[in-house]
């Protein structure tokens, strides 16, 4: 299974949101088959009966009280925007139903 | 102008005898910045630091100094937050954005009176082994400014090993902190997963990502480590116990604890000879010293670096996800529609090791391959942790080469992926496990550093300390300094 | 060949806490933009997200309300997609391992009682969404992050639902449910509700599911029906002209009535679900669920069967009266201070939902008070006031409040019970109506209410109608 095509990169791109050029989709697909051959190695391990971890710390979450603290000012929420106008962040056209 | 800043310890002797003020220690130290061309450091901030250190001076004046830290000049890795200053995380996508808050490592560590002079050089967000994959160009190993640092917190270790700061942070994910330190001859420590908050850490790995400091000596990382360390209701998976005292745990006393040495990380194909004798000649000083060693076995570690990749691109690739030029940072110019706006920005703002990594783990995570990669690689997580395990019920504390390798030519790996990621053979394992491990330098091979690495039971960062402070009483490596830095 | 909807519908309702899901911005609508937010609903680099408390309660009362099963643990997962008013690339929700499974929520359509089941409940956070600036420019939108983060319940159903009045009944059901428990306004109009559609066609009588589409984003109960109407309709077109059902993500027209295309699902929506690594699973321990099974308030179905037996009503009032919880308990309180229930329940259930109704109000926007309706009660139960008088002084309650005693006294309300003045009225009633005195006499009793009415006018609503009564009775016998 460790075999990637081309389209296969182009695909996990576009879900990624990325775009390759030629070369650089070529160049992605010959890495990602060398990564995946070798951890291909982990198909080797039977793992039938083991729970995964997801992260290590044998906690159950936390919990906040709800209760509203200050955020921050609208002006500096914006601040660093690209593209802003007043305190709303500026987007091309965002069509309902059409993906971004 | 020969290791004008010393160590804390020493510091703070001059601080408190008042030889030396925090603002001359500020000027120094960002004069030393400036004069070493390491590339070690991507952002200063003089002048409000000199402000703080004139703050700092006049409660120490007035009997007020708030901690060991008080007036020291300290360096940030360039992905924690510090409010008013920049975490471009060596990504062009992150150009010109400025934190509005700090992390909680770094509201502590200025809590404690430390004064933060600047930002480091690292891999574009943590991504790497060299510090090579950063906007502002490689940093430099000062041992030979020809070969790369380590990473990812490359800048960190440099700038505590040329000796411009006495301390600094780095978050380790892989290994981004005790590799670089073993490259760079300083000692370097990630804590138990969940002991330092990560509010505030830009997200490489989430469930991997740990805060350290860098310092030359275990007792320097030891201040820094109690003082940002303890719970944080901020961070959900933060360990709901407070900053452990551990400045007992430095006696020099290592009597009876018993050393475990895992047969897979002294495998001889595994490591380079000369790296694995200075690791074995470093093991015996601490017999010398009444500990004792015992074989233990770690049986999983061949899957460690396949485990690893696999969890922290999945990781990366959701993390990473918030940079779309929208809210922050930088977006493409003259964008089309919003397709053509994602598409652009990210693939202008992220450098080619991260594409590979948000690729890899979108791969994983996608439809039909979950289950065959990501699921898989989190159960081999869950071996990898009984290996631990049951190795820590024969030994106190397991010792190991930090890096199979002293430091490696600049630009030698940067077109094989997979041997730079191999390079992270023995420090993944303890991330995927989430225990507590450190570097400490144990000798130099053809005047490169090498590291002793040591890994600990799960918040039992006092007896690595203990260990690495016993063997550094027992040594000088730590002590030498580099050329570049003479 | 004649088809049959397969309908479920998937509900989001905003909760009802005080912050956000992950972080301690106000919930807060409408405002300029960006106004309640921080690192963590910006999606900052650094920021990490901490679960509310009062969510994860409510989540769990609304689970027991349904008769759910509470899991004593559950997983936060991130469902991954690029959209501008996701500021983080992904939406925290729950994939594999949500807080509630099963439950069910029971309907009638037509005088038959039915429960649909629950797939399953679970906790997610709302996106930010688009506004219109005044400088905004015919390319661009503008994003406001407020709603960004705000506490949401999905809620799903099993795609056991026939009708668009099934479904309808159902959101109804479900809103009067999570309305009652505190969960939530659940307000359509303001968004705090929203349905999603899933609805495909099989033949009548077939157990093999056909080809669905999902109709996203309605956003009143008159269009989930009509939009589930239109659907049923086009389908069934496609299929009687042998065509083939395409999975897509339609959109509703609720101008032309007419659903349309809006997406094609292909195999392109891969969300990439996996657990959050910034929260570890969520436990809830049995103490925690029995805590708030304990402060459950009693659910409408429970407080229709109690008005049945405690107050002795019949099933239809006990039905009405329990539609919202302020009605419920309004009509408790005046029982109370009343005493007779079915009086109580009568006047309720006519006059006070009529008199809203008019008013297009809900009880609480009005000055209406139990103590006010029961004193009213008790002039007209006393013969006071005439229930025509009661009407007018109900309608000066409602709107402006006072006391209903002062209020008969200042209108002149009082109920005329005069003797003479009555017999004099009757009397110019059936000397102006002589035919009807005839049809009466020759066996047209119910001319006798026509009569009634007249004299009621002629006093202008205020004769005791016993008296009326018993005095044209007397005069026509005579």
């Amino acid at each position: 299974m460790s075999a990637i095509t081309r389209d296969e990169v182009e695909r996990i791109a576009g879900l990624a949101r990325l775009e390759l050029s030629e070369g650089e989709a070529e160049r992605m697909a010959g890495d990602l088959a060398t990564i995946l051959d070798y951890v291909e190695a982990l198909q080797a391990l039977d793992t039938s009966d083991v729970e995964p971890t997801a992260n290590p710390v044998p906690l159950e979450t936390p919990l906040r009280d709800d209760r509203v603290r200050p955020g921050l000012a609208a002006e500096v929420a914006v601040a660093g925007a690209p593209h802003a106008e007043g305190t709303a962040f500026v987007v091309p056209k965002v069509i309902e139903g059409e993906e971004g | 102008m020969s290791d004008p800043l010393g160590g804390v310890a020493e510091l703070r002797g001059a601080l408190d005898d008042r030889r030396v003020s925090a603002v001359e220690l500020v000027r120094a130290a960002c004069a030393r910045a400036r004069a070493l061309d390491l590339n070690a450091f991507t952002h200063l901030r003089e002048e409000a630091a000199l402000a703080e250190a004139e703050d700092s001076d006049a409660r120490r004046a007035r009997g007020e100094a708030r901690s060991p830290l008080e007036g020291i000049p300290v360096a940030l890795k360039d992905n924690v937050c510090q409010a008013g200053e920049p975490a471009q995380c060596a990504s062009r996508i992150l150009e010109g954005w400025k934190s509005p808050y700090d992390a909680t490592a770094v509201a502590r560590l200025r809590a404690a009176g430390a004064i933060v002079v600047g930002r480091t050089n690292m891999d574009e967000f943590a991504m790497g082994s060299s510090t090579e994959n950063s906007v502002h160009g490689p940093a430099r190993n000062p041992w030979d400014p020809e070969c790369a640092p380590g990473g990812s917190s490359g800048g960190s270790a440099v700038a505590v090993a040329a000796g411009v700061v006495p301390a600094a942070l780095g978050s380790d994910t892989g290994g981004s902190i005790r590799q670089p330190a073993s490259f760079c001859g300083v000692v370097g420590m990630k804590p138990t997963y969940g002991r330092v908050s990560r509010y505030g850490l830009v997200a490489f790995a989430s469930s991997l990502d740990q805060i350290g400091p860098f310092a030359r000596t275990v007792e320097d990382a030891t201040l820094v480590l109690e003082a940002i360390a303890g719970h944080d209701p901020c961070d959900a998976t933060s360990i709901p116990e407070p900053a452990p005292a551990l400045a007992g745990a430095l006696s020099g006393d290592v009597s009876g604890l018993v050393i475990g040495l895992p047969r897979e990380y002294f495998a001889s194909d595994g490591a380079d000879p000369e790296v694995l004798a200075a690791v074995r000649t470093a093991v015996a000083e601490l017999e010398q010293a009444g500990a004792k060693t015992r074989e233990v076995s770690l049986p999983h570690t061949p899957y460690a670096v396949a485990t690893y990749y696999l969890v922290a691109t999945a990781e990366a690739s959701s993390n990473l996800a918030r940079y779309d030029g929208v809210r922050y940072g930088r977006r493409a110019e003259r964008v089309g529609d919003l397709l053509d706006m994602y598409r652009r920005t990210r693939s202008e703002g992220f450098g080619a090791e991260v594409k590979r990594r948000i690729l890899l783990g979108t791969y994983v995570l996608s439809a039909g391959y979950y289950d065959a990669y990501y699921r898989k690689a989190q159960q081999v997580r869950t071996l990898l942790r009984r290996d631990f395990e049951e190795a820590f019920a024969a030994c106190d504390v397991i010792a190991t080469p930090t890096a199979p390798e002293t430091a490696f030519r600049l630009g030698e790996r940067a077109a094989d992926p997979l041997r730079m990621y191999l390079s992270d053979v023995f420090t993944v394992s303890a991330p995927l496990a989430g225990i507590p491990a450190l570097s400490v330098p144990c000798g130099f091979v053809d005047g490169l550093p090498v590291g002793l690495q040591l890994m600990g039971r799960a918040l039992d960062e006092a007896s690595l300390l203990r260990v690495a402070d016993a063997y550094q009483r027992r040594s000088d490596w730590h002590e030498r300094r580099p050329p570049e830095a003479a | 060949m004649s088809f049959e909807p397969v309908i479920g519908l998937e509900v989001h309702v905003h909760m009802k806490t005080a912050s956000k899901m992950f972080c301690g911005c106000a919930v807060h609508y409408g405002g300029e933009p960006n106004h309640q937010v921080c690192p963590v609903c910006l999606a900052l680099p650094g920021a990490l997200p901490v679960p509310n408390r009062e969510a994860i309660a409510l989540a769990v009362r609304a689970g027991l309300a349904v008769g759910g099963e509470v899991h004593s643990r559950s997983v936060f997962a991130r469902k991954n997609y690029f959209y501008p008013d996701l500021p983080k690339g992904y939406q925290i929700s729950q994939f594999e391992e949500p807080v509630i499974t099963g439950g069910g929520v029971e309907i009638e359509v037509d005088g038959e009682v039915r429960r649909i089941p629950l797939t399953r409940i679970h906790m997610e956070e709302d996106a930010g969404k688009s506004v219109h600036g005044e400088e905004e420019r015919e390319d661009e939108s503008h994003m406001d992050l407020n709603r960004a983060g705000t506490p949401l319940l999905e809620i799903v159903s099993e795609p056991e639902l026939r009708s668009a009045a099934e479904a309808s009944a159902y959101l109804r059901a479900l809103r009067r449910i999570l309305r009652y428990i505190d969960v939530s306004d659940a307000d359509m109009e303001k968004g705090q509700l929203r349905c999603d559609v899933n609805l495909s066609l099989r033949p009548t009588g077939s157990d093999v599911l056909g080809t669905r589409t999902e109709v996203k984003n309605l956003n009143s109960f008159r269009y989930v029906e009509a939009a589930i109407e239109a659907e049923i309709q086009r389908q069934t077109g496609v299929l009687e002209e042998g065509g083939e059902i395409i999975q897509a993500t339609m959109q509703f027209d609720p101008e032309r009535r007419t659903t349309s295309v809006m997406r094609v699902k292909e195999n392109a929506d891969d969300y990439r679900y996996f657990p959050d690594p910034d929260l570890v699973p969520l436990a809830l321990d049995a103490a925690r669920i029995a805590e708030v099974r304990a402060a459950l308030p009693e659910l409408p179905a429970e407080k229709r069967a109690r008005f049945e037996v405690e107050h002795g009503l019949s099933e239809y009032d006990a039905r009405l009266l329990v539609a919202t919880r302020p009605l419920a308990d309004f009509f408790e309180a005046v029982t109370r201070a009343h005493g007779d229930a079915k009086t109580v329940a009568n006047w309720i259930g006519r006059d006070v939902r009529g008199a809203l109704k008019e008013r297009e109000r809900d009880l609480e926007e009005t000055a209406l008070t139990a103590p006010a309706l029961s004193a009213l009660l008790k002039l007209v139960d006393s013969g006071r006031v005439t229930p025509r008088s009661a009407r007018e002084v109900l309608g000066v309650l409602m709107d402006e409040g006072g006391d209903p005693e002062s209020l008969v006294g200042e209108r002149g309300l009082e109920a005329v019970s005069d003797t003479g003045a009555l017999e004099a009225a009757v009397d110019e009633v059936l000397a102006a109506h002589p035919d009807d005195v005839e049809r009466f006499r020759a066996g047209e009793a119910k001319v006798l209410n026509f009569l009634m009415g007249q004299v009621m006018r002629r006093t202008g609503g205020k004769a005791s109608p016993g008296l009326v009564r018993e005095i044209l009775a007397r005069r026509l016998e005579g």
